[in-house]
C-alpha cells in the first residue's frame, strides 16, 4: 500500500461516483443514438456525392455535444445540490487533486463514447446513403482524421462543462453558461465579427473538426470567416477546457463547501 | 485527539467562531453544546477542512486535516446536513468512499449491516427517510473505522430505538480507546451518553468541563446549560 491516497485512488472513487447514476447512462446513450440519428437522416437529404459527405455524417454531433457538456456541468454541479462534495472533500482533502481525478475520469468515458458515437455515424450514413451517392471511405484524404478529431470533440465540450461546473456550482445557472457560450454566443458572434467566429467552440466543430478541406467560402470571402484547421481548432477547444478547469479548480481550493 | 486553537471564522458580519481553544480526547465521549446559530456545525466543518478559518487552526493527532494520509481511515465524520447524492445507492456510496482511501470493500456490507441499512442497501438514497439518511451517515462515518469520530446531531430523525442504538454506539466506541465529538440539542440525551462536555455561545468557549461537574449545584444538566447560556441565546422563541 502507498503511503497516501493520490490520484489512483481518488480516480477510482470518482468512477465509482460516475457510474453509479443512472442518468450517466442514459445521457451517453441518447448523446450516441442522436449523434447517429441526425447523421443518417441528413445523409439520406444529400443528393448526390458533390458535397463534404462525411461532414454530413457528422452533421449530428452539434446538438450531441450539448449533451455531453450538459453531463459534464451536472458531474460537477450535482456534488454541490446533493451535499457530496463534502463526503467527496473530507474523504480527499487535496482539491484541485480531486478535479484533477474527475476530468481524468469523465474525460476518459466520454472520449470513448465520443469516438463510437463519431465513428458509428460514419458507418451507418455510409450505408444508408441514396442509389448513387457514393460513400467516403476511412482511406480518403482527411476522412479518419474529420472522424476521429469530431469524436474528440465530445470529450473536451465535456470538460469545458465540467469546469463550468467547478466555477459557477449551480446546475441551471451552469447549464445556461454553458448553452450561452457554446451555441448562443456563436449565431451573435458569427453574424458581427467574422474574425471571433472561428473561435466559437461550436463553429470549430462544425467548420475544423467534422470537415475532411477546410472550408472555402467560394465568391462570398469578404462575409465568411477563415475557419480554423482541424488541429488547431483542437487546440483551441482544449484550451478552453484547460482554461475553464483551472479556473475551476483554483475556485474550488480557495472557497467554502 | 482533536485540538482546536484560537479557531475563528467570520461570514460578513456574523463572527460565528469567535478565539475559540479547546481539546477532545480519547477514551471518552464529549459533548458539544451551544444554542442555535451558536457555531457548533461551523467548528466541525472548520476541522474537517470544509470551511477555512480567518485566524487559528484545529489538528487531529498534531495535524491538519488536509494533510492527513488517509483521511477516512483517521477521522469519520456525519455532519448535519446530507452528504449523498439522491440517485446514487447507499452501497455505490460508500464504495465511491472506500475505493477514495483504498478501504477494502468487504467493509461496506460491514458498516452497512452495523447501522441496520443491508435491506435498502441497493436503492436510490434519495428516497430515503430522514433516520436512514442518518444512518447512510453514520455508516461513512465508520467506514475507516477510525480513531476520531464526529458527529453533528447524530440522533436527529432517529426513532426511539436508534437513538438508544447510537448512544450504546458512541459509548462503545470510546470506550474502545476512541475520540468521540458529537454535538446535541438534546441536553438529556448527552447527559446519558457524555462524559465531557465542551459548550460555546456566540462561536466562544463557556465551559470545557465534565458533565458532573457542570451539574453539581444545579437540579439538572439541563438547568446548568440554562444558566451558562441564558445570555448567548440568539434565537429565542415567545414565551407563550
Ligand atoms: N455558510 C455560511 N454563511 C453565512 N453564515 C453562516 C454560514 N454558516 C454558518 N453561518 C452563521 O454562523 C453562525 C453559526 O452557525 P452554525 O450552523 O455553526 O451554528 P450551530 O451551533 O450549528 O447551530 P444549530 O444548533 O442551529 O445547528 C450562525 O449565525 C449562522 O447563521
Ligand atoms: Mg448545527
Amino acid at each position: 500500500m502507498t503511503a497516501r491516497y493520490g490520484l489512483a485512488q481518488v480516480a477510482r472513487m470518482e468512477w465509482i461516483k460516475l457510474r453509479s447514476l443512472r442518468s450517466t447512462w442514459w445521457t451517453l446513450i441518447l448523446t450516441a443514438a442522436g449523434t447517429v440519428g441526425i447523421g443518417v437522416a441528413v445523409g439520406l437529404n444529400t443528393p448526390n456525392s458533390g458535397g463534404d459527405i462525411t461532414n454530413n455524417a457528422l452533421a449530428g454531433v452539434v446538438p450531441g455535444l450539448l449533451l455531453t457538456g450538459v453531463l459534464g456541468v451536472l458531474t460537477m454541479t450535482g456534488e454541490y445540490s446533493s451535499g457530496t462534495i463534502r463526503a467527496t472533500l473530507a474523504t480527499a482533502p487535496r482539491r484541485p487533486l480531486v478535479l484533477v481525478a474527475k476530468a481524468a475520469v469523465f474525460g476518459a468515458v466520454t472520449l470513448v463514447v465520443g469516438e463510437a458515437a463519431a465513428f458509428i455515424a460514419f458507418f451507418a450514413v455510409g450505408a444508408t446513403l441514396r442509389a448513387g451517392v457514393t460513400a467516403p471511405t476511412l482511406g480518403q484524404p482527411g476522412v479518419l482524421r474529420a472522424v476521429a478529431v469530431t469524436g474528440a470533440g465530445f470529450c473536451l465540450i465535456g470538460l469545458l462543462g465540467l469546469g463550468l461546473g467547478a466555477i459557477v456550482r449551480h446546475s441551471a445557472a451552469a447549464v445556461g453558461v454553458l448553452v450561452a457560450g457554446v451555441y448562443v454566443a456563436a449565431q451573435f458572434i458569427g453574424i458581427m465579427a467574422h474574425g471571433v467566429a472561428s473561435y466559437m467552440p461550436i463553429l470549430i466543430v462544425a467548420n475544423s473538426l467534422s470537415t475532411t478541406m477546410p472550408v472555402t467560402c467560394g465568391t462570398d470571402a469578404a462575409s465568411c470567416p477563415d475557419f480554423l484547421s482541424a488541429w488547431a481548432g483542437l487546440g483551441v477547444l482544449s484550451l478552453y477546457a484547460v482554461i475553464a478547469l483551472t479556473l475551476g479548480g483554483w475556485l474550488l481550493a480557495r472557497r467554502d463547501t | 485527539m482533536i485540538d482546536v486553537r484560537n479557531l475563528t471564522r467570520r461570514y460578513g458580519p456574523t463572527v460565528a467562531v469567535d478565539a475559540l481553544s479547546f481539546d477532545v480526547r480519547p477514551g471518552v465521549v464529549t459533548g458539544f453544546l451551544g444554542p442555535n446559530g451558536s457555531g457548533k456545525s461551523t467548528t466541525m466543518r472548520l476541522i474537517l477542512g470544509l470551511d477555512r478559518p480567518d485566524a487559528g487552526q484545529a489538528r487531529i493527532g498534531g495535524r491538519r486535516y488536509r494533510d492527513l494520509a488517509w483521511p477516512l481511515r483517521e477521522v469519520g465524520a456525519l455532519l448535519e446536513a446530507k452528504a449523498f447524492h439522491p440517485g446514487r445507492s447507499a452501497r455505490a456510496h460508500l464504495a465511491a468512499l472506500a475505493a477514495g482511501n483504498a478501504i477494502p470493500r468487504a467493509r461496506v456490507d460491514e458498516v452497512l449491516d452495523m447501522v441496520g441499512l443491508t435491506g435498502a442497501a441497493g436503492r436510490r438514497a434519495g428516497k430515503f427517510s430522514l433516520g436512514m439518511g442518518q444512518r447512510l451517515g453514520m455508516a461513512a462515518a465508520l467506514l475507516g473505522d477510525p480513531a476520531v469520530l464526529m458527529f453533528d446531531e447524530p440522533v436527529n430523525g432517529l426513532d426511539p430505538e436508534g437513538v438508544r442504538w447510537i448512544r450504546n454506539l458512541l459509548k462503545s466506541l470510546a470506550a474502545q480507546g476512541r475520540t468521540v465529538f458529537v454535538s446535541s440539542h438534546l441536553i438529556s440525551e448527552m447527559a446519558l451518553t457524555a462524559e465531557r462536555l465542551v459548550v460555546i455561545g456566540r462561536g466562544r468557549l463557556l465551559a470545557d468541563t465534565t458533565v458532573a461537574e457542570l451539574s453539581a449545584g444545579a437540579e439538572s444538566l439541563e438547568d446548568a446549560f440554562f444558566r451558562l447560556t441564558s445570555d448567548e441565546i440568539e434565537y429565542r422563541g415567545a414565551p407563550s
